[in-house]
Parts: C-alpha cells; sequence; structure tokens
C-alpha cells in the first residue's frame, strides 16, 4: 500500500507494525496508572477491616467481591498493581544491571578471571530461580524491600550469561582490534563498542524479568515467604484463604490470577516485540 | 563420531565433579548462614516443658555443636562415600527421604515433558510453515499466554473446575503407575496439564523459531528449487536441524521440573522433591537440605551434559576442538 | 390375669425395654478402616522426645499408657495399664496395681518392669536421651517395683495432680528389653502393646495400623485398622473431607470451613466443637524502650477489644473464648465478674482505648508511634490475630508493622529477644497452673520467658502455688499472680482462646471432641457405622 512519506504519525506506525506489543504497552501504562492513582480511584480502603461484609460475591458494592475479611479485592487489586510494579521494576533493574555489568567485565577481561567467574555463575544457575529465591529470603527475611534483593539476586547469573555471550561477540570485532591497534584505552573500548552491542539484549532481559519477577512474588507470597498481609499484592491474595475457599468464593482466587497473567502477558509481549524491533535479524 | 568427540565428552564429565563438588561447598556454609535452628522448631513450639538442657543435649545429639571445620569434614567425607547422612528431623537416610519422592516427581516431569513434545512440534512447526497466517497468530497467543499464567493458579482453577463441575476430586495418595496406573494417572494428570502448558509454551516459541531459520537456509531453497515437495523437505532437512534448539530448551526445562515444581505441588498435595524442599527448608534440616540441592543441581548437570551429547548425534556439522 | 391387668404388664415391659432399644440400635459396629488427615509431618515416633501433635495423631494408637485422660468424660483420669490406684496420706508415695496378661505386639508379656524403665526414660534419662518433659516429674525421687503387679513412685515433695500428669499423652509405654538394648529405638520402631499393629509408613504419604486381634481389652478395637493421610495444605484437606476419602482431621478446622464441609454435606457431617486447650499471647520484650515502661504496656492491652474481637475472629479464625492465664471452663477459670476487672477485659471499649491515649501521653509517647509485630507466617490463627491487632493498636494512634515470618525466623528472633512485641502461644493437654503459668515467671528462672523481664513476687507466687495442697488457697495464689502478670504490670496480654471445631462423617462413632488435641485419637473406641 503506498504511503505519504512521512505524513504517517509515529504511534499510528508503530501500532501496524506491532500491533500485539504496542498493544502490551498500553497494558502497562494502564498497570502503571493504576498503580499510582490508586488512592483516588479504588472505592475502597485496602487493608480496612469489615467483618460484617466477608466473603460476598462481585456486587454493585463490590465489583470483584469482598476475601477472608470482609476487604474489597477491586481495591486490593489496584493498590496490588503498586506492589507487583515496584516489585517487579526494582528487581529486575538491579538483577539485570548487576549481570549485565558482571557479564560485560567478564567478556572483556577474559582469560583466567572468565573462567573462574564463569565456573561460579555455571553453579549458581543450575538452581531454579524459585529456589534461588527462596534460599536468599530465608536467609535476610520477608518484606517487600528484601523480596527485591531476593528475586534481583536469582536473576543475576541469567543476565550475566546472556550479556557476556554478546559482549563476546564484540571482543573478536574487527573495529575493536583497529580500536587497540591505534592505542585506544579499554574504558574507550568498553564502553564504545561493547555496551552498545549488549543494550539490545539488555532491553529484552528486563522485559522478560519483569514478568518473572511478578509470577516470583506470586509464587514466594503463596508459600508465605513474600510481603506480610494485610499489604495488597496479588500473589498474597492468592494464597491462604482464596485457595481454601475456592468453591465456596472463586473471585478471591480469580481476579488476582487474572491480573497476574495480563500483567505478565503485558510484560512477555512487549519484550517480543522489542526483541523483533531492536534485532532485524531475528524477526521472524 | 570420532577422537575429538569423545575427548570432549571426556572432559566434559571431569567438568562435573568439580562443579558439584563446588555446589556442596557453597550450600554447607548457605545452610548453616540462614537463621533459625532445627532442635528449637522442634522441641520449642508451644512446649511449656523443655528446658535449655534438653535443646543443648540434642544440638550435641545432631553434631550441631561441633565446629564447624569438623562438621565439613564429617560431609565431605560421607560425600565421597556417596553417603548423604540422615535427616535432622526425621532421623532416616537422606537417599531415603529423596527416593521416596523422587518417583513421582519423576513421572510428572516426564508426564509434562511429553505434553509439551506433543503440543510444541506440530503447533510450532505449524505456525512456522504459515508464517503470519491466522494458524500462526493463534499459535503465537496460545503460547505467550502459558508463559504468562501462573501454572500453580491454572491448578487452582484445575481443581475448582473438577469439584464444581464433576464434583470429582483426584486420589490424594500416590500410587506407583506399576502398582495401580488408573489412580497414578488420575492424580498426575492435572499437575502435568497445569505444568505442561507453560512448559509446551517455551518449546512450542522455540520450535517456531527454529523451523523458521532452517526453512530460510540455502540448502532447503534449493531443494525447493529443485521441486522436492514439502513435506518431504520439512521431515529431511529443517525438522532434523530445527530439533536441535528445540532440544536444548526441553533438555534445560526438563532438570527444572525435578526441584523446580515447588508451589504446583503445594497446590496438588502431591508427596514430590518440591514439597520436600520447601518442609526441609522450613525445618532448617541442614542434610535433608544439602543433599536436595546437590540432587537438583546434578540433575541440571546431567540435563546439560545429555544434550550435549545429543547435539553432537543429531548435528554432525559441529566440530569440537 | 384379666386384659387390663396383662395390659398393663406389656405396657410396663415395653417400658423397661424402650430405653434399652436404641442403646441395641447403638451397638459398635466391627470393621472397616478409618481414614483420617494429619496436616502435618512426623519428626520421630518416640512420644518421650517429641512434642508435637504429628507424632501423636499416627503413632498413639499402637500404644498404652500407665494411666490415661478418659476421652469420653474428659479431664477424668482412668487406668490404662494400671488396674488402680492408691496415694499415701502425706502426697508422696503412689502406687499403682499393674494389668497381667497384657502382651507387646511381638508376643512378649508386659511387666512392672516395663512401665518403671518407660518412667525412668521419661523422669531420668540416660546420657543422649532426650525427655522432653523431664522437668515436669522434678518431684519424682525413684521408682521401685516391689512385686510382679505393682509400680510404685516415690516423690520428694508432695504434689498436686501429680497423676494427671502421668496421664499426659506422650508417656507411650515401651518395653524394658528394647530400652535396655538401645534407648533410641523407639524413634524409627514401634513396638507398644496398643490396640493397633503397625503396617506401614510411606513417607510424606500415609502412615497404617491394623487391629491387634490380642489386644488386652476384649472387644477392643471395633476398627480392623486405620490409614493416616499425611496432607499439608488445607485446600486439599478440605477436598479429602468433602469427598470423604478422609473422615475426620483430629486438629481442627476454623468456622469457615466448617460452614463449607456442612454446605457441601448438609446431615452426612456431624460437628463437635469445644473450648481449646490453646491460646494467643502478645509477649512485649521488656528489655526495649518504650516496652520497659509498665504504662506502655498497659495501654497496648487497653486498647484490644477482646470481646468485639471474639465476636469477629470467631467468624474466620478458630478464635473465641476470652479468658486470662487459666483456660477459660476450666477449674482454675475466672469469673466474668473477675476478668472484666483486668486491663483491656473491660466491657467499654471507648473508656479503655480513652485511659490508653492518656497514658501513651504520659510515657511520652508521640502520635503514630512505630514498632513491629513479628508472627508467624501461618494462615490459621496466627493470620487474622496479627492482622486484627494491628488495626485495635491504629485506633489508638500506633503504628504496628505486622512482619510475617518463617517459623525458623520467628523462633530465632524470639530467643534472641529481637522483636518488640511477638505472637506467642501455648497449646497444652491439661488444665494446670504449673503448666500455664511457668511461661511468666521470671526471665532467670524459667527458658520460656521471652519477655526478659524479672519479677520476685510473680516467682514466689508460682513457687507457692505449686506446693499447696489447698485448692481454695491454690486458686487465690494463682489470682494474684495473674493480675500482676497481666493486669498490674502487663508483661504480656492474653488475646484470645482458641474453639475446637471438630466436623466429621457421622459415620465414624464414638468419638467425642476433648479440649485439646493431643488426647486424641482415642482409637480403641471408635467404629464405623457403615
Amino acid at each position: 500500500m503506498p504511503r505519504r512519506p512521512g505524513r504517517t504519525h509515529p504511534l499510528l506506525r508503530l501500532l501496524r507494525k506491532y500491533p500485539v506489543g504496542t498493544g502490551g504497552m498500553v497494558l502497562i501504562a494502564t498497570m502503571l496508572v493504576m498503580g499510582l492513582f490508586a488512592a483516588s480511584v479504588a472505592p475502597y480502603d485496602p487493608v480496612a477491616n469489615d467483618f460484617g461484609a466477608m466473603f460476598q460475591a462481585p456486587s454493585w458494592a463490590h465489583w470483584f467481591g469482598t476475601d477472608a475479611y470482609g476487604r474489597d479485592v477491586l481495591s486490593r487489586i489496584l493498590y496490588g498493581a503498586r506492589t507487583a510494579l515496584l516489585i517487579g521494576f526494582a528487581s529486575s533493574l538491579l538483577g539485570a544491571s548487576i549481570g549485565a555489568v558482571i557479564g560485560v567485565i567478564s567478556a572483556y577481561l577474559g582469560g583466567k578471571t572468565d573462567l573462574v567467574l564463569q565456573r561460579l555463575v555455571d553453579i549458581l544457575i543450575s538452581f531454579p530461580i524459585i529456589i534461588v529465591a527462596m534460599a536468599i529470603v530465608s536467609i535476610i527475611g520477608t518484606g517487600t524491600g528484601k523480596l527485591i534483593l531476593a528475586i534481583a539476586f536469582s536473576f543475576i547469573p541469567r543476565a550475566e550469561r546472556v550479556v557476556r555471550s554478546s559482549a563476546l561477540s564484540v571482543r573478536q570485532n574487527v573495529y575493536v582490534e583497529a580500536a587497540r591497534a591505534i592505542g585506544a584505552g579499554s574504558t574507550r573500548i568498553v564502553f564504545r563498542h561493547m555496551f552498545p552491542n549488549v543494550i539490545a539484549p539488555y532491553l529484552v532481559l528486563l522485559t522478560a524479568f519483569l514478568g518473572q519477577a511478578i509470577l516470583l512474588e506470586a509464587s514466594l507470597s503463596f508459600l508465605g515467604l513474600g510481603v506480610s498481609e494485610p499489604t495488597p499484592a496479588w500473589g498474597l491474595m492468592l494464597s491462604g484463604a482464596a485457595v481454601d475457599f475456592v468453591q465456596r468464593a472463586p473471585w478471591m482466587a480469580i481476579f488476582p490470577g487474572l491480573a497476574i497473567s495480563l500483567a505478565v502477558l503485558a510484560f512477555n509481549v512487549l519484550g517480543d516485540a522489542l526483541r523483533d524491533a531492536l534485532d532485524p535479524r531475528l524477526r521472524t | 563420531m570420532g577422537a575429538p568427540v569423545s575427548r570432549y565428552i571426556i572432559t566434559r564429565v571431569l567438568l562435573i565433579i568439580p562443579t558439584l563438588l563446588a555446589v556442596a561447598v557453597l550450600i554447607f556454609i548457605l545452610v548453616r548462614v540462614v537463621p533459625g535452628d532445627i532442635v528449637e522448631l522442634r522441641m520449642v513450639l508451644g512446649g511449656s516443658y523443655v528446658t535449655p538442657q534438653v535443646i543443648a543435649a540434642e544440638r550435641a545429639r545432631l553434631g550441631l555443636d561441633r565446629p564447624l571445620w569438623s562438621q565439613f569434614i564429617d560431609y565431605m567425607a560421607g560425600l565421597v562415600r556417596l553417603d548423604l547422612g540422615t535427616s535432622m528431623w526425621s532421623g532416616a537416610p537422606v537417599a531415603e527421604e529423596i527416593a521416596i519422592r523422587l518417583a513421582l516427581s519423576l513421572e510428572l516431569a516426564i508426564l509434562a515433558t511429553l505434553i509439551a513434545v506433543l503440543l510444541a512440534i506440530p503447533l510450532g512447526t505449524l505456525a512456522a510453515v504459515y508464517r503470519g497466517r491466522w494458524i500462526d497468530q493463534a499459535v503465537q497467543v496460545f503460547s505467550v499466554a502459558g508463559l504468562s499464567i501462573p501454572s500453580f493458579w491454572l491448578g487452582i482453577l484445575f481443581i475448582l473446575f473438577l469439584l464444581t463441575t464433576f464434583q470429582y476430586l483426584p486420589p490424594l495418595v500416590f500410587t506407583p503407575l506399576l502398582k495401580d496406573p488408573r489412580a497414578n494417572l488420575a492424580q498426575l494428570i492435572w499437575p502435568a496439564l497445569a505444568v505442561g502448558y507453560r512448559y509446551s509454551a517455551v518449546a512450542t516459541r522455540m520450535t517456531r523459531s527454529a523451523v523458521l531459520e532452517v526453512l530460510r537456509e540455502d540448502y532447503v531453497r534449493t531443494a525447493w528449487a529443485k521441486g522436492l515437495g514439502r513435506s518431504m523437505i520439512l521431515r529431511r532437512h529443517a525438522l532434523r536441524n530445527a530439533l536441535l534448539p528445540v532440544v536444548t530448551v526441553i533438555g534445560l526445562e526438563f532438570a527444572f521440573l525435578i526441584g523446580g515444581l515447588v508451589v504446583t505441588e503445594q497446590v496438588f498435595n502431591l508427596n514430590g522433591i518440591g514439597k520436600l524442599i520447601v518442609d526441609a527448608i522450613a525445618q532448617r534440616d541442614y542434610t535433608l537440605i544439602q543433599g536436595l540441592m546437590l540432587l537438583v543441581a546434578a540433575g541440571y548437570v546431567l540435563a546439560n551434559f545429555i544434550v550435549d551429547l545429543l547435539y553432537a548425534w543429531l548435528d554432525p556439522r559441529i566440530t569440537y576442538g | 390375669m384379666s386384659k387390663s391387668r396383662a395390659a398393663v404388664l406389656v405396657a410396663l415391659l415395653l417400658l423397661l425395654v424402650a430405653p434399652v432399644v436404641p442403646l441395641v440400635a447403638q451397638q459398635p459396629r466391627r470393621g472397616g478402616t478409618l481414614t483420617y488427615i494429619v496436616t502435618a509431618l512426623p519428626p520421630s515416633f518416640d512420644g518421650h522426645r517429641e512434642t508435637t501433635f504429628a507424632m501423636l495423631h499416627p503413632v498413639k494408637p499402637h500404644y498404652n499408657y500407665l494411666v490415661k485422660f478418659d476421652t469420653q468424660n474428659y479431664p477424668k483420669v482412668v487406668g490404662d495399664l494400671a488396674e488402680s490406684w492408691t496415694a499415701s496420706k502425706d502426697g508422696r508415695t503412689y502406687t499403682f496395681k499393674i494389668r497381667q496378661g497384657v502382651k507387646f505386639h511381638d508376643g512378649s508379656t508386659l511387666t512392672p518392669r516395663d512401665i518403671k524403665a518407660t518412667f525412668d526414660k521419661i523422669i531420668f534419662p540416660k546420657e543422649g536421651v532426650i525427655s522432653a518433659r523431664q522437668v515436669v516429674y522434678q518431684a519424682v525421687a525413684r521408682i521401685d517395683t516391689p512385686d510382679p503387679q505393682t509400680v510404685v513412685f516415690r516423690l520428694r515433695f508432695a504434689a498436686p495432680s501429680f497423676v494427671e500428669k502421668l496421664a499426659s499423652p506422650f508417656n507411650f509405654v515401651y518395653k524394658a528389653d528394647i530400652l535396655e538394648r538401645d534407648p533410641t529405638f523407639y524413634e524409627r520402631n514401634i513396638m507398644g502393646t496398643g490396640p493397633f499393629k503397625f503396617v506401614e509408613y510411606v513417607r510424606g504419604a500415609q502412615w497404617i495400623g491394623r487391629r491387634n486381634d490380642d489386644y488386652f481389652k476384649p472387644g477392643l478395637p471395633y476398627l480392623d485398622g486405620f490409614r493416616a493421610l499425611f496432607i499439608g495444605s488445607r485446600s486439599a484437606m478440605m477436598a479429602a473431607l468433602k469427598s470423604g476419602q478422609a473422615l475426620i482431621e483430629f486438629r481442627g478446622v476454623s468456622p469457615a470451613e466448617r460452614d463449607d464441609l456442612v454446605q457441601a454435606l448438609g446431615d452426612k457431617i456431624s460437628v463437635q466443637s469445644q473450648p481449646w486447650n490453646c491460646n494467643l499471647i502478645v509477649a512485649f520484650n521488656t528489655k526495649k524502650h518504650p516496652f520497659n515502661d509498665a504504662r506502655f504496656r498497659r495501654a497496648l492491652t487497653l486498647a484490644v477489644d477482646r470481646w468485639g474481637g471474639s465476636r469477629a475472629l470467631s467468624q474466620i479464625a478458630f478464635l473465641g473464648p476470652v479468658g486470662a492465664v487459666m483456660r477459660p471452663g476450666s477449674e482454675f477459670a475466672m469469673s466474668e465478674a473477675e476478668l472484666v476487672k483486668l486491663a483491656g477485659y473491660g466491657r467499654d471499649i471507648n473508656a479503655a482505648r480513652q485511659e490508653a491515649r492518656r497514658l501513651l501521653r504520659e510515657a511520652g509517647i508521640p502520635d503514630g508511634f512505630t514498632f513491629t509485630l513479628k508472627n508467624r507466617s501461618i494462615a490459621a490463627p496466627y493470620e487474622p490475630a496479627g492482622v486484627f491487632l494491628v488495626d485495635q493498636w491504629r485506633q489508638i494512634g500506633l503504628n504496628a508493622q505486622h512482619v510475617q515470618q518463617e517459623t525458623a525466623t520467628y523462633l530465632a528472633d524470639q530467643r534472641a529477644g529481637n522483636y518488640d512485641a511477638s505472637v506467642d502461644f501455648a497449646c497444652d493437654f491439661m488444665d494446670d497452673p504449673d503448666v500455664q503459668l511457668a511461661k511468666f515467671v521470671s526471665a532467670d528462672v524459667s527458658p520460656l520467658n521471652y519477655g526478659g523481664y524479672v519479677d520476685r513476687q510473680l516467682d514466689a507466687l508460682y513457687f507457692r502455688q505449686s506446693r499447696t495442697a489447698n485448692a481454695a488457697e491454690r486458686l487465690r495464689l494463682v489470682r494474684q499472680f495473674e493480675r500482676r502478670l497481666l493486669d498490674e504490670q502487663a508483661y504480656a496480654m492474653y488475646l484470645l482462646w482458641w474453639q475446637r471445631i471438630i466436623p466429621h462423617w457421622r459415620t465414624l462413632q464414638g468419638y467425642k471432641t476433648t479440649t485439646n488435641h493431643y488426647v486424641e485419637p482415642d482409637m480403641e473406641v471408635y467404629w464405623l457405622s457403615q
């Protein structure tokens, strides 16, 4: 279809090229808004107990029903977006960044340092993420801040591996050899050549981790190792009474699960679109 | 396979041992850094009677009052004899505690893998072959959903569905497959489906991109130009080479199924390795935790190794220097 | 005989027979296997070592006791292996006559020597043998077996409730020969005289026992066998009960779970409920500011509406009865008239909270003061209690941070004094001030005192009440103790006692709920009607 050059709005172009990815971005933006403005949008206080209104089915008064303490499920979901995004962004950024830095350093230095570091990563990577996170939580304790640290730590080895292989491919790069030949300092090489090459996989990693972080919080809270009551957090909402009374009050389990699925879905499709956009070679 | 390959294999095998040793050391230290004490946990809860002397005596019996280096040497000596020690909680050999749960976890992992492969390979291939068409879109939506839905939530929904629609509850106690296949499968099919769906999502996407990659290869185009039928090409060239990355993904994910199904096992009340890990950590049972972590790490290392072997077998183009 | 006289005779006969008929209809039926749920895994199988119900529930049916609590008439103590007993006038000698002809599962005969060996292990454990409740029997000087039918306990001083203490459900009677050979045998093996023989234990899955045909009580047990399913997740437990795969769980369910079962099963299920000898306490770390100030502590306990909380929380958790240190409903319980005089137990919560705010001001605590409340991350009933407490303290302007921890971490913090306020609990199998008050004597006397305080008045009161034979005097001393602990000094506060709710399928007969989950299951008297 012939297009008038330079006249189509960039957003529309984006939508046409990556319809699903843009959809994901919209979802994430909605979550952000929900989380930031939860205080104004939520109809009820998410932590106020109301023992007269326990286990109520969805109604006009409570769109998503109430839970075992009479708390409004919708309000808790809205506030829960805040917790999910906070934990998601913080732990992904922390984990991916630390992993990236280690990966680049290891790739650049090579030799013995690289060998030793890689053996360490070998060991850490041989455990499922949930087990690493559980172990860290056992050591440092529960709570939002500590959870972020635990999840971030479990991401580091995988981030390191991905970034290192990108950085390695640069190392043999002709430009780097040339730069060395003319006497360019190592910092310069690292920054000018290695880092740009790893930005793309780093961003893709971030989006993958975002989704995984939310799932991890859900799993850990389910096991009683995540955030504490009465903090509104989707994973915490799924545990305990939600499971015990799933026949009597299924909305307690359905809505938080939906929220988690949609959030992770949004991050996943965003990540796919990013990957397609950033590396035409990988484009499928 | 020639000499270079067998050398590669031997090197890999030799590397496994130091890796596992390093894991053993790391876990030994890590586990003792965690706050909390198994003896207190066992004797103090709500108990109005237990005196500090009793607690000290029990700690001595478990060897917890000995200096760290002494405990470490005992542990290492045991490992050399392939003796994982006894569980501090129950007093039973760690190997025995693990063996009982391993049967269930292995079977669940195999079932989930079967489901994943049966879904992923045909779906992924179809999506690649009919790229861009509605079937591709449908498969992509199906797999990205599989990645996003928490598998334990899916499990909760399954149970809700079974209870509400059929008033049916899967059997709660594990019966070995050979003893009673019906009861065995009736219990495990549901968690296998919940887990397998997610697993298949990963594998489907991998299959799709691998097949796409291969379809673009020159030699496939040549075969196409030569007039070979599409299915012929698929079968003889595309699939064989696409299998490599798919096998990698399946192999590595399988290893994680042995210990990683922590939450799913809670939801379905399965007496598996994941549940044992959660219990062992909650109880601060050092010897059991150590044994379990070694198992998980060994599983991963083994899976890696087998995948590498398969690589060597499936693609003669790969050289080993 | 005239017609009318015959009619009267028949009527009289019918009247005599009528009450008997239902009894005859209710004759216990022999046969069947009882499947029940145990919600945690047993550590070892040795009753003398362990303190958890997870060991008792599957293992208990294999053993007998010297004396035991009669679950049909709790808290009455009856002889099990003891036919009868007498106590000397000075209360320092207890003589038990032992039944003859009782056989262990391996065929050997029980003698007083086995009883002595058992209690020697409990009271005077050898090197390397752990006895969890050793300190309970410190009054015992020695145990004698003067003849093949008698066991004699000689005490250093007269101790009230001694026989009740002997009836502890953890005091399985073991075989002397085995204990001599290997005192740790019973940790991983079963060999008793009980109504059921051991069949198998599949770790993490199930425990199976079958009838002991040579059991010394004629006609017992009724059941052919039992099967204990280990189910950790509550939803799986509920599903098992709903589907009839299991008939009962011997610990207790929450009111919401009970309602769920009743709704699902209607009249197939029967619900029994008893006050539970378990409670929730909040311990204050008196070594930390401002918990070292009695005014602050009093404010904390005044702010909590126990009566309202009991109504609200009893709907979602198995919390309920309001009481002080001695269980409400027990012989040592405070009457309501006495209770409402204690700080935090008044009926007028607004007045109490005003007083609390005044105390806070006096103590110089700013509005919005923050502290942590540490709690176990277990749903029932700790979580609702924590959520409730945070809400109550919010009402007097205090900001309590609820921190839920894994039990191991929680215990470590408690031991180390690394907490501000902490939700604690106590569960016992008998109501005895010696037991319930022991937690609260000075920290340098009782290792169970986590508050870190030293109070010689409490110590003196405790010591005196444990040596008093006069019941009225003992009660008076206990009251003084409670008032000083909860009201004057508010070293700790009792939140609520628990309510035990046991729903079970009607097909399970002969089961009677008691006040605690340690003396159950009393498997020999249970039977299945279908």
